[in-house]
């Protein structure tokens, strides 16, 4: 996707133009490729370009050196235009060894940059990794691709061979060799890493004078070394004006937990156990206790679930988060808070599963958990976010939700979003809705299941309040008083009535944004973190011409009203997920509508390419 | 002062009369249940907390429908989870008075872990926890509190295992108030009941309680009013462990690391076992005495002084609040790197 733009001098070096570059950083999990790749995703912010990230690590801390499971990789697209995915194949690829090599050299485009470690290729790696001799011995990886091989380790340690510190603490500082080479590449600035690596180790003077000595090494070894003919620069990116800070999902996600605990003026608990990708959420939100903000690491999910619920039932705010896994312990709780009719938002980080499955990896298929995997009839609100910065105002309107209509929210993020970074245009927060909760203190005519008619949601009293002293549970209610009702008519009425309140929540959902004509032959319709791969491939397929529009959803329950009608001006309705068909089969069974699916299923984001090829397939089955 | 960190507020006169709800209660005819809920609606008048700053919080079982019956606020909750819930409004609402009420097999089984952390963490919540040795709501299985052996519905030839002693599970879990009292004595119960309310922190409080349906006179060893006589050991602060009848007065001694009874007229004054509830290994040795071998301790095994969790959690809400001021979102978001696009 690379396309040289135009090819200019510059200090006897050509200098490329590209309108986008995809870059990957891989090695060992102890080599520290995931701290440079967050470096070079800041500095790529700081020069301009739009940015997205892909963060993929194993499942264990410190895997065994070298071999194929431990490798950990950091991939980024930045470009000057807007950059909708982490890219679907590599321009650029780094391996420190030779299993980073193994695993990741299948992405790396026909005629793509490859930088190797040369000294981590020796015997003992190379058995690791399963190669029989030294595939940099091979010449044909020296024709297919622009590799070049370079003694980081030795560079670095000769580099920094005065300062005191050991042989391994030395070692360590070599990805600073990868980073400041391929920002010399990139032309990316180096300020941005050297004022990090002066506040990361302040307390350690050598290690900061190491670390920042390796990165300007890397970098001049790539302006005088004789081996680089050129390097490139990706102009900035036509943004919005404004003020830009990175933003992943999970801080986004805690953000705007925190700017709707400030705005409704009430206290926020979250209860949470830690579990992967959704541990940052509880980490971010214990920095910010001067929000009123208080954190629970409870003993399980359920603690986790029932001590926010408990916290709802005193005023607060009551927010839970977790993986798919917690996310199946909660679901009782989360039937007595639709029974209750208590708020609570629930953030789902979906990962790879059942069961343990990939906990590392991405994938959405806790789709149909979250609208159905509760005992018997248990709506709740379901909401996406379908980027990370999105996750701020997700987060917001979650709360909002849940405290003006008295139902759990659930949020379904996922391991992209939660780790993934983009560049996120600073919001002003006056300009959020309002979250204006009352709890009721009048007496005269109080009853605990009491209706608000537009709403259907019933009022919110804080223990505390004189003369309202009530009880309410997971029995069956008689509606308005709120006594224990065993009564079948009873029953109909409150199942009927609890899915009415969640289906009013549809009042809230502003009509539909079709990102193309309004009728055509395909529609892309999308949830979740699929935004950018699906955008790019839509608007791909629109420039070459395609009758194609992309609908992504942010409300997954209630839908938005507005969907049937849009559904029904295409021809066609292609739905990419990273399931094997959750939301198509909602919207088969809810519209009627013959939308196929198009699933993949491996733990990683879809690709803008194939879901490109689907469309076509798609258009091509029709025509 | 009013008990466990609740509110500054005056508490107005109350009677009994004004905690009853206008609920129906629902408990078999005969229930120990009843002279409990008796015995907390005649205490509360003497807390000095406003009623509506009480809360009562239960899971499932015959013990948690007791929110409905208190004219409090309440929250009838899921199995086991009441001690969870009842973490997350003290962290909400930590003014105010939280008590919950659960049984042997909600407290004990399906909730074991939670009231594991409720204890160890010291919440400020009183729990009244009703051992009858009996599942009663689903009709007659075994608890975890039931004797090895015990013939029941879903153990036709006697239960494998073996049972789990409340007291000695509180203690173990570091609770900083244990007692036990006995639902067919009022006065000891609503002795029990002001002294774990008026405690500073998670008081926990076994009380012996009749199923009169599946589980009848389990606890006779301290109804019979001859065994009672021969079998209760009353635990009062400062006086020394004596028990039995005023003609056969017998002793609890230490032996070396070991308990035995003697008749207390073979005892020097120097070598009574005298009741410390500050003393919380000697308590764990209590929990552990029981009818025949021992008498049945009841009333405080252990009260001490230790920090409470919602008030760790404040302060350092407090402290962070105090040194960089209250949050302030707008700032958060332009904090740290930021750059500006034109």
């Amino acid at each position: 996707m690379s396309e040289i733009a135009a090819a200019v001098k510059g200090n006897g070096k050509s200098l490329k133009e590209l309108d986008r570059a995809v870059v990957r950083f891989a090695g060992d999990s102890g080599d520290g490729m995931q701290l440079t790749g967050e470096q070079f995703t800041t500095e790529s912010a700081w020069a301009g370009n739009d940015v997205a990230t892909l963060p993929n690590f194993p499942a264990e801390i410190r895997a065994p050196a070298g071999t194929l499971f431990g490798v950990s990789s950091f991939q980024l697209q930045f470009g000057s235009q807007r950059v909708y995915t982490p890219g679907d194949r590599l321009d650029c690829l780094v391996a420190m060894n030779p299993a980073a090599l193994k695993v990741h050299l299948r992405d790396l485009k026909p005629g793509g940059l490859l930088i190797v470690n040369t000294p981590a290729f020796d015997k003992r790696n190379l058995d690791k990794a399963g190669y029989a001799a030294n595939p940099l011995d091979d010449v044909t990886l020296g024709e297919r691709y622009r590799l070049h091989k370079v003694d980081m380790s030795g560079l670095t340690h000769e580099a920094i061979k005065d300062l005191p510190l050991n042989a391994k603490e030395k070692d360590r500082t070599k990805n600073f060799f990868a980073l400041g080479l391929v920002s010399w590449i990139y032309t990316r600035p180096l300020e941005p890493t050297l004022e990090w690596i002066q506040k990361k180790f302040a307390k350690n003077r050598d290690v900061a004078a190491a670390n920042a000595r390796v990165l300007k090494a890397g970098h001049a070894y790539g302006e005088t070394a004789e081996i680089f003919s050129e390097h490139y620069t990706v102009e900035a990116a036509e943004m919005t004006p404004g003020l830009y800070r990175a933003m992943t999902g999970n801080r986004a996600l805690a953000w705007g937990l925190l700017a709707a605990a400030q705005r409704s003026k009430l206290p926020l608990v979250y209860g949470a156990y830690p579990i992967t990708p959704a541990s940052d959420i509880l980490h971010e939100l214990a920095l910010h206790k001067r929000f009123r903000v208080r954190t629970v690491q409870a003993e399980d999910e359920i603690a986790a679930v029932t001590a926010a619920i408990g916290a709802s039932f005193g005023g607060a705010i009551g927010v839970t988060g977790s993986s798919g896994p917690g996310i199946a312990l909660k679901g009782e709780a989360i039937g007595l808070a639709v029974m209750a009719e208590l708020p609570l938002v629930v953030f789902d980080i979906q990962r790879g599963g059942p069961s343990t499955g990939l906990p590392t990896k991405t994938e959405q298929a806790d789709l149909m958990q979250a609208l159905y995997g509760r005992n018997s009839e248990s709506p709740v609100v379901v909401l996406a976010p379908a980027t990370p910065g999105d996750c701020f105002y997700v987060a917001y309107e979650a709360v909002r939700i849940a405290a003006k209509y008295m139902v759990p929210v659930l949020v379904l993020s996922d391991g992209f979003l939660a780790n993934g970074s983009e560049p996120w245009l600073i919001p002003d927060p006056d300009t959020l809705p309002a979250i204006d909760v009352e709890f009721r203190t009048e007496p005269e005519g109080f009853f605990p299941y009491l209706r608000d008619p537009a709403t259907l949601s019933r009022p919110w009293v804080r223990p505390g309040t004189p003369a309202l002293e009530h009880r309410i549970g997971g029995i069956e209610k008689q509606d308005v008083t709120g006594n224990i009702s065993y009564d079948p008519e009873n029953h109909d009425h409150m199942v009927r009535t609890r899915a009415e309140k969640v289906r009013r929540v549809a009042q809230e959902i502003p009509p539909i944004t079709i990102n193309g004509p309004a009728t055509g032959d395909v529609l892309v319709v999308g949830w979740g973190s699929t935004y950018g791969a699906i955008t790019a491939a839509v608007e791909r397929a629109q420039s070459a011409g395609r009758s194609v529009a992309s609908v992504h959803l942010r409300h997954l329950n209630p839908l938005p009203p507005d969907l049937g009608h849009v559904l029904r001006e295409f021809r066609r309705v292609l739905v990419p997920e990273i399931n094997s068909g959750q939301l198509v089969r909602v919207l088969r069974a809810e519209y009627l509508v013959d939308a196929v699916g198009f699933n993949r299923v491996r733990g990683l984001p879809l690709a803008s390419d194939e879901i490109h090829d689907a469309i076509i397939q798609l258009l091509g089955s029709h025509a | 002062m009013s008990p466990g960190g609740a509110g500054a507020k005056e508490a107005p006169k109350y009677s009994k009369k004004d905690f009853e709800s206008d609920q129906d209660v629902r408990w078999c005819p005969g229930c120990g249940d009843y002279a409990i809920l008796s015995a907390v609606q005649k205490t509360f008048p003497d807390l000095g907390v406003p009623k509506e700053d009480i809360v009562f919080v239960s899971g499932i079982g015959c013990s948690s429908r007791f929110p409905y019956y208190m004219n409090t606020y309440g929250f009838h909750t899921i199995h086991g989870r009441a001690p969870a819930i009842a973490t997350g409004l003290k962290l909400a609402r930590p003014e105010l008075k939280v008590f919950v009420v659960t049984g042997d097999g909600d407290g004990l089984s399906i909730g074991g872990n939670h009231m594991l952390h409720v204890l160890r963490r010291n919440v400020g919540v009183t729990i009244l926890l009703f051992n009858n040795r009996i599942y009663g709501l689903t009709k007659g299985q075994y608890s975890p509190t039931s004797e090895l052996g015990k013939i029941t519905k879903s153990t036709p030839m006697g239960s494998a295992d073996r049972p789990i002693n409340p007291l000695a599970f509180a203690l173990g879990c570091g609770a900083t108030f244990v007692a036990r009292t006995v639902d067919r004595n009022i006065p000891h119960m609503e002795e029990m009941l002001r002294r774990a309310a008026h405690h500073k922190g998670g008081a926990f409080v076994e009380i012996l309680q009749n199923c009169n349906v599946y589980n009848d006179l389990a606890w006779n060893v301290l109804y019979d009013k001859d065994s009672k006589l021969r079998n209760e050991l009353r635990l009062e602060h400062g006086k020394p462990l004596l028990f039995g009848p005023p003609d056969e007065r017998q002793a609890v001694v230490m032996e070396g690391v070991v308990p035995r009874v003697v008749p207390a007229n073979a005892v020097s004054e120097s070598a009574l076992w005298v009741h410390d509830e500050k003393n919380v290994n000697a308590a764990k040795l209590l929990a552990d005495l029981f009818a025949p071998e021992f008498p049945v301790p009841i009333g405080v095994l252990a009260a001490i002084d230790e920090p409470v969790y919602e008030d760790i959690m404040l302060e350092q809400e407090r402290r962070a609040i105090s040194e960089r001021g209250p949050g302030d979102i707008a700032k958060l978001l332009t904090s740290g790197d930021t750059w500006k696009i034109s």
